[in-house]
């Protein structure tokens, strides 16, 4: 297998769970990237609405190629169609509802996280600064924060740390980390390890996390 | 009752060196497009931009960088362009970059007369720096101050001539907005409807924040189409 597919398997995989964390009912936001791939795995008997926070209260699927309005985009800028449930709204209220706790969940992606929950990843010092887009505001937003990356850089070093080196999107914003090898929760008395993935001791959780583990008494194995 | 112009040239007259104006759209979805390239061609110069991108290299507000009229941007995501970054490494463009749900509560709050508001986004942050942060129930949110424009330049899907604008789908956005916090609004509108066409109901921007309309044909470049392949 080519490492561009395996590259690709992981996403899908890490995407797969991360679907887990949709309940019936629930508003969400998915973030650019990784994210938006969750929406392709979301179980059919499970009713919830997306949120685009370029002002979209209900993304659909892709449009077809006949039904492709250049006018309806969400916030990754993809042609979308808009589901059954949608309405629109302006950029300052799609960020009212961000910001008044009304979004059930938000799935971000994620470049370190600390083990008090920081989070970065808009920036890497050196490199061209692009901007935070909405993702500042997000994480103050959604009542749950889950994170979904690799858990480890392609150096192999890790991405959650006890202190980030990035520069910060938030502080104290992560509850949830979902990567490829493992699910952790950030809780007041350090991370806890709720899962491991198929294929992945706990031992090598701990050895590629920068931070202690605490495992938790109804630890999942080969849960993903 | 409102100034309605047929030449886009006309309409952007009035944009002065070192003015500061804000721009409707995010990404390339909703912006005025002709008033855009209009600016391109007035040579306006020294302009201060607050808009959530920057266009891209060939199109919207990447026109105005290539031709240098900017001075500084204030937006939330720059990334979709290779001059703009030239520009800023070179040091000819200032950037102020803004959590995006900052920067849509910034403009509201200067359309709405509020000088500046709390937020939690950014707390923590590079953009904390220099930034008033205070204590609520136990919480620190940061202090944003409210934007305004010389001109704003919206999109709509449709008008009348008392300034009524109703916007499509997500090419709303940043527009309502916009539209209140420019102390003069130039609309560009897809369709210039007749007086009392228009269902009050239906209406996205209040006429009274809108001063001059003009009609014009929009190419709605798509960014990144993405489409589902038929089973």
């Amino acid at each position: 297998m080519s490492v561009q597919q395996d590259k690709a398997l992981q996403r899908e995989k890490i995407a797969k769970r991360a679907e887990r964390e949709i309940e019936s009912g629930f508003y969400v936001n998915l973030g650019i990237g990784m994210p938006t791939m969750v929406a392709n795995h979301i179980q059919e008997d499970k009713k919830m609405v997306l949120q685009s926070e370029n002002g979209l209260l209900g993304i659909g699927r892709s449009p077809h190629e006949g039904e492709v309005d250049p006018d309806l985009i969400n916030a990754g800028k993809e042609t979308v169609t808009a589901s059954i449930s949608a309405s629109y709204c302006s950029s300052a209220e799609s960020f009212a509802m961000i910001r008044g706790e009304h979004l059930d969940l938000a799935i971000l992606g994620g470049m370190e996280v600390a083990e008090n929950g920081d989070l970065a990843n808009w920036m890497i010092p050196g490199k061209v600064i692009k901007g935070m887009g909405g993702a500042m505001d997000i994480v103050h937003g959604a009542k749950k924060i889950v994170i979904i990356m690799n858990h480890v850089s392609k150096h192999g070093t890790p991405k959650i740390l006890k202190e980030c080196t990035l520069p910060l999107t938030g502080r104290g914003v992560v509850d949830r980390i979902v990567t490829d090898r493992a699910v952790i929760d950030v809780t007041d008395k350090g991370l806890v390890l709720t899962e491991v993935a198929e294929g992945f001791t706990v031992e090598e959780i701990k050895e590629s996390t920068g931070a202690p583990l605490i495992i938790s008494e109804s630890l999942l194995e080969k849960s993903y | 009752m409102k100034k309605i112009y047929t030449q886009f040239d006309d309409a952007v007259n009035q944009i002065e060196d070192y003015s500061t104006i804000m721009v409707g759209g995010f990404g390339l979805v909703g912006i005025p497009e002709n008033l855009i390239l209009a600016i391109a061609g007035s040579g306006a110069k020294h302009l201060t931009v607050i808009s959530n991108n920057c266009g891209v290299d060939d199109w919207g507000l990447g026109l105005l960088l290539e031709n240098k009229q900017i001075d500084k941007m204030i937006g939330s995501y720059v990334g979709e362009n290779k001059e703009f970054e030239r520009q800023v490494l070179q040091g000819e463009l200032e950037v102020e970059l803004t959590p995006q749900g900052s920067l849509a509560e910034r403009i509201r709050a200067g359309g709405a007369g509020i000088p500046a508001f709390y937020t939690p986004a950014g707390v923590g942050t590079p953009i904390a720096e220099g930034k008033e942060v205070r204590e609520f129930d136990g919480q620190e949110y940061l202090l944003q101050e409210a934007l305004t424009a010389d001109v704003s330049l919206v999109r709509a899907a449709k008008g009348d001539s008392f300034g009524n604008l109703i916007y499509n789908k997500t090419a709303r956005n940043f527009n309502p907005e916009i539209a209140a916090a420019g102390k003069v609004t130039i609309a560009e509108v897809e369709e210039l409807v007749e007086e009392g066409e228009m269902d009050g109901d239906q209406i996205h921007t209040p006429g009274i924040y809108v001063q001059s309309l003009i009609e014009g044909k929009q190419e709605k470049r798509i960014e990144r189409l993405t489409i589902r392949q038929k089973a």
